[in-house]
C-alpha cells in the first residue's frame, strides 16, 4: 500500500513539476469545445442540442492526448524497469499510474465541464448530470487508455497508433456519457446511463490493469 | 485436448495438416458459395414485404456471422498463444485478422446497400451497426499493432493482448439487437425457439455460411503457411548476416 501511494505521489509531483500535462489537457479541452460554436455557428438552440456530445468528444480527445506519456517517459529514462522490479505487483503499479493520470486529467476535465456547458448554452438541469457522468466516466478513460499506452510503449512514434487502438474502446463510454446528458436535458431520467457508466468504470478497473500489466512486462523485456 | 494442442505447435506438422485440409476446404467453399448463391439469388422465394431485395441477406448475414466468428477464433488463438506460448496459434491469429476485416467490410457494405431500399438510408447510428463498425476498427488496430513492431515474437504477444481486450465487444454485437430496440431486426436464425425463417430461405443461407467458413479455413491454411515460410526466410536472412 505504501508503494502504491508512493507511485501515485511521484507521478503527481512529476506532473506538477513539469507543469505540462495537467494544464495542457484542460486547455486543449476548453479550446476544442470553443471551436464548435465557431464551426457550426453560434445559434444557441443548436449549441444546446449538441453541447453534451461535443463536451464528451473533446474530453475523450483530451484524455487521449495525455495518454502517450503515461508510461513512455518512464520507459525512456529506465525507471519503468525499476518500478516493475519493485515489490508492487505490476497491475497495482498500473492502477497507481492510472489514478495519478485521472487526478491530473480526468478530474480537472470533469470540473471544467459545467463551465463549458454554460458556454454551450446547455440546459441548467443537465449540468449536475454532466458533472456526475464525467466523474463516473473519466476513470474508464484513464484505465482503458492505459492498455493502449502500455501496448505502444516501446514503439517509435506510437502516438498515432495509440489513438487507433484506444478510440474504438472509448466508444461505449462516449455513448453512455453523452446519452446521460441528453436524457437529462430532455427531462428523462439519466439514472440508467449513469449506472452503466459506473459499470463501465468498474469493469475497466478490474480488467484494464491486468491487460496493461501484461503489456508492460512485454515492453520491459 | 492440450496434447493435440502441443502436437500442432510444431510448424512442420501443422503445415502437413494444413496442406491436407486446404484442397478440401477450397472445394467445400466453392461448392457452398456456388450452390448457395445460385439457390439464394435465383430459386429461393422473394420476401412478401421486401421483394427481391431480401436476397442481399444471403451475403450480408453470413459475412456478419463470419466477422464475429473470426474475431472469436482470433481471441481464442491469442489466448492459446499467450497461455501456452503456442507458436502456431500466434500465426493463426495474425492470419485471421485481414480475412475478418474483409468479411466485416463486406457485411457493412452489403448492409448499407440493403438499408438504402429498406430503411431509406445508407447508414443509421443504431447499436448493431455501430458495434460492427467498432469491430472493423478493432481489426484495423490489431493489424496496425502487428506491423508496428520489428520483432514478430513481441508483436504477437502485444497483438494477442489487444485481441483479448477487444473481445469484450463480441457479446455486445451479438446481443445489441436484443438489448436495444433499434432499426436492425433482432436475431431470427439462432434463437432459443429455433429458426424463425422459412426453410426455403434458411437452406441457401446455411449453405452460404458453410461456404464462407470453408473459405476462411482455406485462406487460413494458405496464409499461415505463407507466414511460416516468411519466418523461415527471415531466420535464414538473419543467419546469413551473422
Amino acid at each position: 500500500m505504501n508503494a502504491f501511494i508512493a507511485v501515485v505521489r511521484r507521478d503527481l509531483r512529476l506532473a506538477f513539476a513539469q507543469g505540462g500535462a495537467a494544464t495542457m489537457a484542460a486547455l486543449f479541452f476548453v479550446l476544442a469545445v470553443t471551436l464548435f460554436p465557431l464551426g457550426v455557428g453560434p445559434e444557441s438552440q443548436v449549441l444546446a442540442r449538441i453541447g453534451g456530445g461535443v463536451i464528451w468528444v473533446a474530453a475523450l480527445l483530451a484524455a487521449m492526448l495525455s495518454l502517450d506519456r503515461l508510461f513512455q517517459a518512464d520507459y525512456e529514462d529506465g525507471s519503468l524497469d525499476l518500478l516493475l522490479l519493485s515489490p508492487l505487483p505490476p497491475s497495482l503499479l498500473v492502477l497507481a499510474k492510472c489514478l495519478a493520470h485521472w487526478l491530473v486529467t480526468g478530474l480537472p476535465l470533469a470540473i471544467i465541464a459545467p463551465v463549458l456547458a454554460l458556454l454551450m448554452n446547455m440546459d441548467a438541469h443537465a449540468t449536475p448530470t454532466l458533472l456526475a457522468a464525467m466523474l463516473l466516466g473519466t476513470p474508464a478513460l484513464s484505465l482503458i487508455g492505459s492498455i493502449g499506452a502500455a501496448l505502444t510503449v516501446g514503439i517509435r512514434r506510437g502516438g498515432v497508433l495509440l489513438s487507433l487502438l484506444v478510440l474504438p474502446l472509448f466508444i461505449p463510454t462516449l455513448i453512455f456519457g453523452a446519452g446521460a446528458v441528453e436524457a437529462a436535458s430532455t427531462g428523462l431520467g439519466a439514472n440508467a446511463y449513469l449506472l452503466i457508466l459506473a459499470a463501465l468504470s468498474m469493469l475497466a478497473l478490474v480488467l484494464a490493469p491486468l491487460a496493461s500489466a501484461a503489456a508492460l512486462k512485454l515492453a520491459a523485456e | 485436448m492440450t496434447n493435440m494442442l502441443h502436437r500442432f505447435a510444431n510448424p512442420t506438422r501443422f503445415l502437413k495438416l494444413a496442406d491436407a485440409i486446404r484442397p478440401w476446404a477450397f472445394a467445400v467453399a466453392l461448392l457452398g458459395i456456388g450452390v448457395g448463391l445460385v439457390w439464394g439469388l435465383l430459386f429461393s422465394p422473394p420476401d412478401y414485404q421486401q421483394g427481391n431485395t431480401v436476397r442481399i441477406m444471403y451475403v450480408h448475414v453470413p459475412s456478419a456471422w463470419m466477422a464475429m466468428f473470426i474475431y472469436g477464433c482470433m481471441a481464442v488463438a491469442s489466448a492459446t498463444a499467450l497461455i501456452w506460448k503456442h507458436p502456431v496459434a500466434d500465426l493463426v491469429a495474425k492470419a485471421s485478422a485481414p480475412v475478418g476485416a474483409g468479411f466485416t467490410a463486406l457485411c457493412l457494405v452489403t448492409g448499407s446497400l440493403w438499408g438504402q431500399p429498406m430503411w431509406g438510408t445508407w447508414w443509421v447510428w443504431d447499436a448493431r451497426l455501430t458495434s460492427v463498425l467498432i469491430l472493423f476498427f478493432l481489426y484495423l488496430g490489431y493489424i496496425a499493432l502487428w506491423q508496428a513492431f520489428d520483432d514478430p515474437a513481441k508483436a504477437g504477444r502485444a497483438a494477442a493482448i489487444l485481441a483479448l481486450v477487444g473481445a469484450v465487444n463480441i457479446p455486445i454485437i451479438k446481443f445489441s439487437v436484443d438489448w436495444w430496440n433499434t432499426l436492425h431486426q433482432p436475431a431470427s436464425v439462432v434463437t432459443m425457439a429455433g429458426p424463425k425463417i422459412a426453410a426455403s430461405i434458411l437452406w441457401p443461407l446455411l449453405l452460404m455460411a458453410l461456404g464462407f467458413t470453408a473459405y476462411y479455413i482455406a485462406l487460413l491454411c494458405v496464409r499461415v503457411k505463407a507466414e511460416i515460410m516468411a519466418r523461415r526466410a527471415r531466420q535464414l536472412r538473419l543467419l546469413a548476416n551473422t
